[in-house]
């Protein structure tokens, strides 16, 4: 049956990801950080279609480990789905028999996305640590192009988790009579000094690989270990107390008694193991710096004076979803952008979720987030 | 809400006397606003700028459902999220008796809000009375259903007790309506005015600050 899951009825079955170039020189994109980017090439899918007045267009803003393929598999062999195939497809929360649903890899990626693995057009090799460094207000710049390619001058709704959140804050400030509402879920205005310090220590395993060499390394043996851990960290702060010890307990992996030396024995110790070598094959050391560092940027109440300032003049309808037991990006974060939209009497709904999957929630607790999701667009689509 | 069983549609007398309370335009933010139907109603009948707090997570998707905005939260840790004098009104329709701390949850409301509404069964309304006189057990009614291990209703009072509450908090009750949700005979109209405290099943009070 596994070679079938394409064809199930709430699948968006086999899909492309589709590219768009612009910002070729000497039309160059302004970046945050005062430098010029230009070609710049964007990996993006879409699933379900347009309607003829082009008013039911929905974007989503993946995290920092995703990508443009958020539904649908890329062949018939393909056994893994997008990123947010739980939640996109016929009758889902983003119901693609309703809406056109796009999602892009962010400026910076490895997706397909011009990010620091891509061919720097000037000088015929990888940019590297050459990239310029890039802000969430630049991967919003980025999607906006990509929209206006598209044909697309109204959203109906955007969605984000996490870093996607951010973006989808972000959209909301820089195109408010774009965007008709806006979920940003499990997300936070600004990181807390010990998001920071995470990933701090991620980007120091990977710079501190002999393998990075400076970036360098295109072509070479990759900073294979520095971005393992770089990944475990991740992974610590995905989850909760609570969710290790049901996921794994102190359960030992493969026996059942101590072996006294230092190989991984318990079995969560193997989960991150795994999890970190899985992630070298998919992902560039480079792109993990930037975006990190993207993310330890992002700072709306710095940027405006306040929360209260930043979110002056957002239209769109709002809604906040955090999850109980987050602690990367906890509940509080999610109320302290309520408060700011609410002292600016916007229009803003708030739940929090009770969970125990920890950040991981949101792309764990599908149930939720579907009654939520639905609820929220059913009413924008009858109004 | 959570002091009704029903779900279903029922007419809320005290909705009505709400709806005739409220100016149109206002700002109005509804503690414990349930399934949202008050809100709803006062936004599109009354045109106010409507927010609503609820605790429960099935109400809060009926509301959002509904195209309301409303926050989750719960009112007995305060209302930390909102500003001093951002509402008009701040409402408070039948949960006053589930709130753990009642004087914090008033005092917030009118930091808040200009005007408060808060509007409570009357334990003193005479079948009750009867009730627990006659049969000798806890009384049981429409609008107080449970038995007395599972009511989430812990703080029960009367109108006298609000009255006295508002007396001894420096509180200025502006308008007071006491409403009988059997009002099915004539008579019974005179005696709910002149004898409130025993003939009235509800209390709805608009209260401000004596020092606002």
């Amino acid at each position: 049956m596994t070679d079938k899951l394409y064809k199930a009825p709430d699948s968006v079955g086999i899909v492309k990801t589709q590219y768009y170039t612009f910002a070729e020189p000497p039309d160059e994109i302004l970046l945050d950080c005062g430098k010029k980017l230009g070609p710049i090439t964007v990996a993006y899918e879409t699933y379900g279609t347009l309607s003829p007045k082009k008013d039911n267009a929905i974007l989503l803003l993946h995290a920092l480990s995703g990508d443009a393929h958020a539904a649908g598999y890329h062949s018939a062999n393909d056994k893994h789905p997008g990123w947010w195939d739980t939640m996109v497809g016929p009758e889902k929360a983003f119901d693609t028999s309703k809406y056109f649903v796009i999602c892009s890899n962010f400026l910076g990626g490895c997706k397909g996305t011009t990010g620091p693995n891509c061919i720097d057009t000037s000088t015929g090799k990888e940019y590297g640590v050459t990239f310029p460094m890039v802000t969430i207000a630049d991967m919003v710049k980025v999607q906006k192009k990509l929209l206006d390619y598209l044909g697309i001058d109204s959203l109906l709704s955007i969605a984000g988790g996490s870093m996607g959140g951010m973006q989808a804050l972000q959209w909301v400030i820089d195109y408010p009579d774009m965007v008709r509402s806006a979920m940003v879920i499990a997300s936070t205005s600004r990181l807390s000094p010990q998001a920071i310090a995470f990933d701090e220590v991620a980007r120091n395993a990977i710079v501190n690989d002999p393998n990075w060499k400076n970036g360098e390394y295109y072509g070479n043996s990759v900073p294979h270990h520095g971005l393992a851990i770089a990944r475990m960290i991740g992974h610590i702060t995905y989850l909760s107390d609570e969710s290790m010890h049901q996921k794994f307990g102190r359960r030992l992996q493969s026996k059942d008694t101590y072996c006294y030396d230092f190989n991984s024995e318990f079995a969560v110790e193997s989960y991150l193991h795994y999890q970190g070598d899985k992630f070298v094959d998919r992902f560039d050391a480079n792109s993990y710096l930037y975006l990190t560092k993207a993310m330890d940027y992002f700072d709306l109440s710095s940027k405006f004076g306040s929360l209260n300032k930043a979110f002056e003049h957002i239209k769109s309808k709002m809604l906040v979803i955090s999850f109980s037991s987050d602690w990367l990006f906890p509940p509080y974060q999610s109320k302290e952008i309520v408060k700011a939209l609410m002292n600016n009497d916007k229009d803003v709904s708030y739940m929090e979720i009770f969970s125990s999957y920890g950040h991981d929630a949101f792309l764990l607790e599908t149930d939720h987030l579907t009654q939520l999701v639905k609820s929220f667009l059913n009413h924008l689509i009858e109004v | 809400m959570i002091a009704h069983k029903d779900d279903g549609p029922v007419y809320h007398i005290d909705y009505e006397t709400i709806l005739s309370i409220v100016e149109p335009g206002s700002k109005v933010l509804d503690l414990g606003c349930g399934n949202g139907e008050l809100l709803h109603r006062l936004i599109s009948e009354k045109k106010v700028h409507g927010r609503g707090v609820e605790i429960d997570e099935r109400n809060i998707l009926t509301c959002i459902s509904k195209g309301l905005s409303v926050f989750q939260g719960n009112i007995d840790e305060g209302l930390a999220e909102y500003q001093d004098n951002s509402y008009d009104y701040v409402i408070l329709n039948q949960t006053l008796q589930v709130t753990h701390k009642p004087d914090f949850v008033i005092r917030e409301m009118l930091r808040v809000g200009a005007k408060i509404i808060v509007s409570f069964p009357n334990f003193a309304y005479w079948r009750i009375r009867a009730q627990l006189f006659f049969k000798g057990t806890m009384p049981k009614t429409r609008t107080l259903p449970f038995e007395w291990y599972d009511t989430p209703n812990i703080r029960l009072l009367s109108i006298k007790d609000f009255r006295e509450f508002c007396k001894n908090h420096s509180l200025k009750i502006l308008y007071e309506y006491e409403i009988n949700e059997y009002n099915r005979s004539p008579l019974i109209r005179p005696l709910v005015t002149f004898f409130p405290n025993m003939f009235a099943t509800e209390g709805v009070f608009v209260i401000t600050d004596k020092h606002k």
